[in-house]
């Protein structure tokens, strides 16, 4: 089961996120566990400097803004 | 089971469908350029329909009103369209790499021309301040970094530039670039790190993270250039109908004498006057250029013009209010005074020498 950690806020970008990553599991098949972290020094912890983030398995992959749809399937798929 | 997924990689040559985006944007160019040609002739028609003295001060407003919004919003939509490609090519991860470790001086240089390139959320604020300072970018520097950002963005540049003219664009470019340079400066110089929030100086912070990069191909951006088209003028359009609002309220029924008299430049306590009710007004940059545009069509004095402008959009409480996270009130503080000084200077240098 893949660890999915989505890191921001609150704001609607990373609700976004949110949604976007468990619709792609979803889509794929794919079992995934999703947090969403909001405290800013858990969110600091894993050196990005936008937000929102992702991160899958303890490696953080993307950060700021949206990310392509085909992008978070690799991502969730690697 | 394996999905199967394709993946165009940029080492491929160029596939047919990119000549067809590029070509579908090149025919959107000449459309936007069309309807911009039309303007003037348009709303002059609009308001030769209504029953209006054209000659009146509805008729005025109304005219300018009608006239200002297409234009505004086509600006707005081409100019934030180009910034959003460029901005493709920059993150703040990309960015927090390059600052790191500068010198001041030149990092705060380096720091505000990034702030302009860098695409940067206000959600985003706290985030990227603990990301730069705990990846070693001096706190000076981000602070350049912090004002350059929202200050001079492109959708006040463009906005200035088309409903102004580029001599007023490029001057904001230069005093907002230079307020944010000396102003992050000075505020590193004081050495105010201890006046950060406790929790901040506790972090551990994971240290720069390396984001692999997500190759972007032309359509990739150009798709983000329209995504930020629908986003910004999604969100902005608002603030553009209430500021042209404004606007042609000054322009059709405000006496000239009388801006003359509150914002020419013989009146000097204007400039200071100016940027004090400037701090708690909040509108975006759309949405106070064309207040701007009228103010200065009715005889405002281009400095405290300006001084306004930027104190609205630099000294904004709900960007002061997100920073209150992870900066204490005395450091808000300096950060307004040090600001807000640099405004004030814009201001009555401004003032002087287009006098």
């Amino acid at each position: 089961m893949k660890d999915v950690k989505v890191l921001g806020p609150g704001c609607r970008r990373c609700e976004a996120v949110e949604t976007m990553v468990k619709d792609a599991a979803v889509k794929l098949g794919i079992d995934v566990k999703v947090e969403k972290i909001t405290d800013y020094a858990e969110i600091a912890k894993f050196g990005i400097a936008s937000t929102p983030g992702i991160v899958v398995d303890g490696k953080v992959v993307h950060a700021g803004g949206l990310p392509r749809a085909d992008s978070l399937e690799t991502w969730l798929q690697a | 089971m394996r999905a199967e997924t394709v993946t165009i990689r940029s080492d491929q040559p160029r596939p047919p469908a990119t000549w067809t985006w590029l070509g579908s944007l090149g025919m959107a160019l000449v459309l936007w350029g069309l309807v911009y040609s039309q303007l003037i002739p348009a709303s002059e028609w609009v308001v030769a329909q209504l029953p209006v003295d054209r000659a009146s001060h509805l008729g005025e407003a109304l005219a300018f009103f009608f006239y200002d919004t297409p234009k505004v919003i086509l600006l707005l939509t081409l100019i934030v369209f180009a910034m959003g490609v460029v901005r493709s090519y920059f993150s703040p991860e990309k960015t927090r790499a390059l600052l790191a470790g500068r010198r001041e001086g030149l990092g705060n240089i380096s720091a505000a021309g990034l702030g302009v390139l860098t695409p940067f959320c206000s959600c985003s604020a706290v985030p990227l301040f603990i990301g730069f300072v705990s990846a070693g970018v001096p706190l000076g520097v981000t602070f350049s970094f912090l004002i350059a950002a929202p200050m001079v963005n492109e959708v006040a540049l463009g906005l200035l530039f088309g409903l102004v003219g580029w001599k007023v664009a490029v001057t904001y470019l230069g005093f907002g670039l230079a307020v944010a340079i000396v102003a992050g400066w000075v505020i590193g110089r004081l050495n105010l790190e201890d006046w950060l929030q406790d929790w901040v100086k506790d972090i551990h912070a994971g240290g720069a993270t390396v984001i692999p990069d997500e190759r972007l191909t032309l359509v990739d951006r150009i798709r983000l250039g329209i995504e930020a088209v629908k986003d910004i003028v999604g969100r902005v359009w608002i603030w553009i109908i209430a500021g042209i609002a404004a606007g042609a309220l000054i322009h059709g029924y405000v006496p000239a004498d009388l801006m003359v008299r509150i914002m020419g430049a013989d009146a000097w306590w204007s400039v200071p006057a100016a940027v004090l009710i400037g701090i708690p007004m909040y509108t975006n940059a759309a949405g106070v250029i064309p207040i701007v545009e009228a103010l200065l069509g009715k005889g405002a004095a281009l400095g405290t013009t300006l001084a306004f402008m930027m104190s609205v959009i630099a000294l904004s409480l709900p960007e002061m209010i997100i920073l209150r996270k992870v900066l204490t009130l005395r450091l808000i503080a300096v950060f307004v005074g040090v600001v807000g000084a640099g405004i004030l200077a814009v201001g009555f240098l401004f003032n002087m020498l287009f006098h």
